[in-house]
């Protein structure tokens, strides 16, 4: 029974360490993603306090989020959009690896105990 | 706009008798407290993450979203990112402890090794702060929009919507709500691939030539819809400062908009309606997938109705922009089109207060009611009474706060409403899985802070002192020296406030409250440490990789 235990821990503590480092990553993307932004805003309230107006075309290079790649995709947009994609990748691999590979570990242990 | 068509209308009567049809179903098949709380079990992971989808795209994030992007452009996509990256870190955190230690609620799993009446207590209060404030947006931007959408008068929208919610919840519990729900997700996601195909064929299938419309300069925005599109310069590509008035604002709606969703009851309730841990995960997985996919295209529909309806006419419609989506169906496809998506944004909210509803009634019932009140020992008939009777009294309930709250702002409340799910109940939830040392008065206190520390940060704030008690703007076209006066007006009393000692400068506390929740709930566990607390946590850790034990056999 002791090993039992033993084996179970392990294996939960190694789902818990792909857990964090999959939330970490998710959580340094979008937070990538958000200080940009913030930095940004604080570029422009620093423009606005001093009286400048901003134009209708937009700041564009001056702002790190406003850089063009072409006439109608910033940066912002594109970063934006890959925040969603890069959700989208890191939930299909933790499940495939967890309904997989996790669930037969699991599965192995609880028959052993049994 | 359009006139209500009998369109809209007849796509609203097919929804609802299609609906009631699956409750007098489902109602056949609700004889326990497991049926009327997690559909049995019986739910497959796929048809889980489009319940969960339909529980989450609410009329705020479809109708609200496209209405941000088209007047403000980029920085609705702040919105979009935040609310979409919550799923995953449920999928990695939550969902499979949830899953495999809870019953019915959330409160099940921090209550496990604790004394099961002060958190239950305290987590009810944390649970109800969120449903409440959600029901009262809910209903007030529902009877709002089908004033708009349908003319009819507000008090009888509230009524209509609180009507046949109650009947979905009432005598179809779960299983009736979660059906609900996978119709709205497949109308609404359906609708607005439809808009987006639609939009796009004018741009050559390409969202960038969209884009690039928008950000032209040199045409008249105020020039007349029909032929022309019209176009805003390249800022509309860029982050401004309405949505988010400063750098901490933005890093604090984001933690809210992230974490909140991990804190929202309705949505961790789904996870009880499978089987098992597999199936929960898949469904986060195809509820991400959903969800996202859904925030590319609201981004596309509300660049298609900044560009093809035009802000102008938008704000003219009134409804601050949620008119947005509305709008742009009727000039791409004409007027039926227009009353198949009015009709699928009342479907959105019936479906959206329904499952809140059936949270708060769980909250009451299970948690209160059973687990406090008669100390965890109900007979099944009085469990059914007692959910059922919740349910009807937080429909009336419903209904009554959004005739209080009529006429109100209440596009604060969706922010307000994921500050305190962050706070109040994501701390509480993660702290109860993950640390031994976390004791029953540690969760008591963290979920009380979260919960007040929000109301209280809020109603110092911005948001409330400035946009809802402070002097309004002089009307539009008033004489320039009324402007003025005004404007001073505005000035002197936002001078004053903000030299009061509790002004809280932030619109969004989360910031303040999520860290200052974890930080309570860690020093008074530290504080005062308790024995039996820890001892279960052996047990916790064992159950929420093995899951339930399957009878005596697995012992």
């Amino acid at each position: 029974m002791h090993d039992h235990e033993q084996r179970l821990h392990a294996i939960s503590a190694h789902r818990w360490r792909i857990a964090f480092v999959l939330s970490a990553i998710m959580l340094a993307a979008y937070y990538g993603f958000i200080l940009l932004v913030a930095a940004d805003v604080g570029v422009i309230q620093e423009m606005v306090r001093a009286g400048k107006a901003i134009p209708a075309a937009g700041l564009g290079g001056q702002i790190t989020l406003g850089m063009r790649l072409s006439d109608g995709l910033s940066v912002g947009v594109l970063l934006g959009a890959l925040v969603i994609v890069f959700a989208w990748v890191l939930t299909i691999i933790y499940t495939k690896w967890a309904n997989g590979v996790y669930d037969r570990e699991i599965e192995e242990l609880s028959h052993l105990a049994r | 706009m359009p006139q209500t068509s009998t369109t809209s209308i007849l796509f609203f009567f097919v929804f609802v008798s299609a609906t009631l049809v699956i409750t007098y179903w489902a109602a056949k098949r609700t004889k326990t407290t497991e049926h009327f709380y997690a559909a049995g079990r019986s739910i497959t992971g796929f048809q889980n993450g489009l319940a969960l989808a339909g529980d989450y795209m609410s009329a705020a994030s479809f109708l609200g979203i496209a209405g941000l992007v088209a007047l403000n452009g980029f920085d609705g996509l702040i919105y979009s990112t935040g609310w979409l990256v919550g799923w995953p870190i449920i999928l990695f955190l939550i969902a499979e402890p949830l899953r495999n230690l809870g019953k019915y609620t959330f409160t099940d799993v921090v209550a496990y090794r604790l004394q099961q009446k002060p958190v239950r207590i305290a987590a009810a209060i944390g649970t109800m702060a969120v449903v409440l404030t959600y029901l009262i947006a809910q209903m007030v931007g529902s009877g709002t929009l089908i004033k708009l959408l349908f003319g009819i008068p507000y008090v009888w929208a509230e009524i209509i919507v609180g009507g046949v919610m109650i009947m979905y919840v009432l005598f179809g519990g779960m299983i009736a709500t979660t059906w609900v729900q996978i119709i709205k997700a497949c109308l609404l996601l359906g609708g607005a691939v439809a808009m987006a195909l639609i939009v796009l064929s004018k741009f050559g299938f390409n969202p960038i030539n969209l884009f690039a419309q928008a950000a032209k300069e040199g045409c008249d925005p105020a020039a007349a819809a029909g032929s022309q599109m019209f176009c805003y310069g390249g800022k509309v590509l860029e982050p401004g400062i309405k949505v988010v008035t400063g750098a901490w604002d933005a890093v604090s709606l984001g933690l809210a908009l992230m974490f909140g969703t991990a804190g929202l009851p309705h949505i961790l309730m789904r996870f009880y309606t499978v089987p098992n841990a597999k199936a929960a995960r898949v469904s986060v997985m195809w509820a991400t997938i959903w969800i996202g996919g859904f925030y590319l295209i609201t981004f596309i529909l509300g660049f298609g109705s900044m560009v093809l309806v035009g802000q102008k006419n938008i704000l003219a419609a009134g409804g601050g922009g949620n008119m947005a989506a509305p709008l742009l169906a009727n000039v791409i496809a004409g007027e039926v089109f227009f009353g198949f998506i009015c009709a699928v944004a009342f479907a959105t909210i019936l479906a959206v207060v329904a499952g809140l509803t059936l949270a708060g009634a769980g909250a009451l019932s299970h948690d209160l009611w059973v687990n406090v009140v008669r100390g965890g020992h109900a007979p099944q008939h009085e469990q059914m009474i007692a959910a059922r009777a919740a349910s009807l009294i937080l429909g009336i309930c419903a209904v009554l706060l959004g005739i209080v709250f009529q006429g109100q702002n209440v596009a604060y409340m969706v922010g307000l409403t994921f500050s305190i799910a962050a706070s109040a109940n994501f701390p509480a939830l993660v702290l109860s899985v993950f640390w031994r040392k976390f004791t029953t008065w540690g969760a008591v206190c963290s979920i009380l802070f979260g919960a007040i520390g929000t109301l209280v940060l809020i109603y110092c704030g911005p948001t409330i002192q400035f946009d809802l008690l402070g002097p309004k703007a002089a009307a539009a076209g008033s004489p320039k020296e009324v402007v003025d006066a005004a404007n001073a007006a505005i000035a002197a009393y936002k001078a004053d406030i903000m030299a009061k000692w509790w002004y809280f400068p932030l619109k969004n506390p989360c910031i303040y409250t999520m860290t200052g929740s974890f930080l309570i709930g860690i020093v008074i566990s530290l504080l005062a440490p308790e024995r039996a607390a820890q001892e279960g946590f052996n047990e916790v850790e064992r159950r929420a990789v093995l899951g339930e034990p399957k009878g005596a056999a697995a012992e």
